[in-house]
């Protein structure tokens, strides 16, 4: 048996390259949605970087970033991102038990990320950098807002994905949803990074 | 017939691999190191400025690519690979945007000094 199907499915047709199953094409259409957020971010991210230096005479992120609190968040956040992968393993071993342990641990890891970057802004608030302060907050905000924001989406969606689970079963379905769920875990992932980099570091430095 | 559930690996990338725990570890270490690096520059002034954003860009790419090829494991799947391609569209758009408004307000602001 050279190609072996491996989730078992019965719509597999080997004959033509041109022929997806379902599933193939959920995975592209989801590809098709990173990208377009890849577009959501690149002009909050331009939005930053033209107008970082117009702080409007109040303090800069240099001044009030908590750096520590940064280097935890995005620890969290890197370690999310491992963990969701192995939730992705033991479903492919057909683990449920497993899986749905690294899927909690991963939001639980998700959600004091989310923890750390809300008591942040609220300290910085309470410094007096808010939305309205000055062109370079009001960027800032909307820029990791908009990320805090996925984070938030995604705990709740994979919340939403294990109750599936636990109430059908893992099939092609569920199967496809973890996979996909993890697919933009990982991107919020990758997204964080460039958040460190371009408004983090390159402000502290 | 006995590896359904682990590794189908060797026909042709018909189905998606989905990694190992070994790939997975090796991705996580790596993205570690690739955070640690960045940090330590910074946060102990070890450089100059333009050497300090090279490495902190050249990290931060390079971050991504392990997160593409370990995590979201970009060069799996099928021949036409339609996923890298959606990407790497998605990435021109990306650097379009970001290094056009770089250039044209740069530009901008050394017009208003004169």
């Amino acid at each position: 048996m050279a190609q072996s199907p491996a989730h078992g499915s019965d719509h597999h047709d080997h004959h033509a390259a041109g022929h997806h199953d379902p599933q193939d094409i959920k995975l592209l259409g989801f590809w098709i949605f990173l990208v377009t957020d890849v577009i959501l971010f690149s002009t909050l991210f331009a939005t930053f970087i033209v107008l970082r230096n117009n702080t409007n005479g109040f303090e800069g992120g240099a001044d009030l970033f908590n750096m520590t609190g940064v280097i935890a968040e995005t620890f969290l956040l890197l370690t999310s991102s491992f963990t969701s992968g192995l939730a992705v393993l033991a479903m492919h071993q057909n683990k449920v038990k497993p899986m749905i342990i690294w899927l909690v641990i991963t939001g639980l890891l998700g959600a004091g990320f989310l923890a750390l970057e809300l008591t942040e802004f609220v300290e910085l608030v309470h410094e007096g950098a808010t939305l309205q302060t000055s062109a370079f907050w009001s960027a800032f905000f909307t820029l990791v807002g908009t990320h805090g924001v996925h984070v938030t989406i995604g705990i709740g969606w994979m919340i939403s994905i294990i109750i599936q689970i636990v109430r059908r079963g893992l099939n092609d379905d569920t199967k496809g949803k973890v996979t996909v769920f993890s697919l933009y875990w990982h991107f919020l992932d990758a997204v964080w990074i460039f958040l460190l980099s371009i408004v983090y570091l390159m402000e502290v430095m | 017939m006995a590896d359904h559930n682990n590794s189908h690996n060797s026909h042709g990338g018909e189905r998606h691999e989905h990694g190992s725990v070994k790939s997975y570890v090796i991705g996580y270490i790596i993205s570690i190191v690739l955070t640690i690096i960045p940090l330590v520059v910074v946060m102990n002034d070890m450089m100059g400025r333009t050497a300090t954003i090279a490495v902190i860009m050249v990290t931060a790419t390079l971050q991504f690519l392990v997160q593409l090829v370990f995590f979201m494991h970009i060069r799996d799947g099928e021949q036409p690979r339609w996923n890298a391609i959606t990407l790497i569209f998605g990435i021109l758009i990306l650097l379009t945007i970001v290094v056009g408004s770089i250039w044209i307000m740069g530009n901008n602001q050394i017009g208003m000094k004169m």
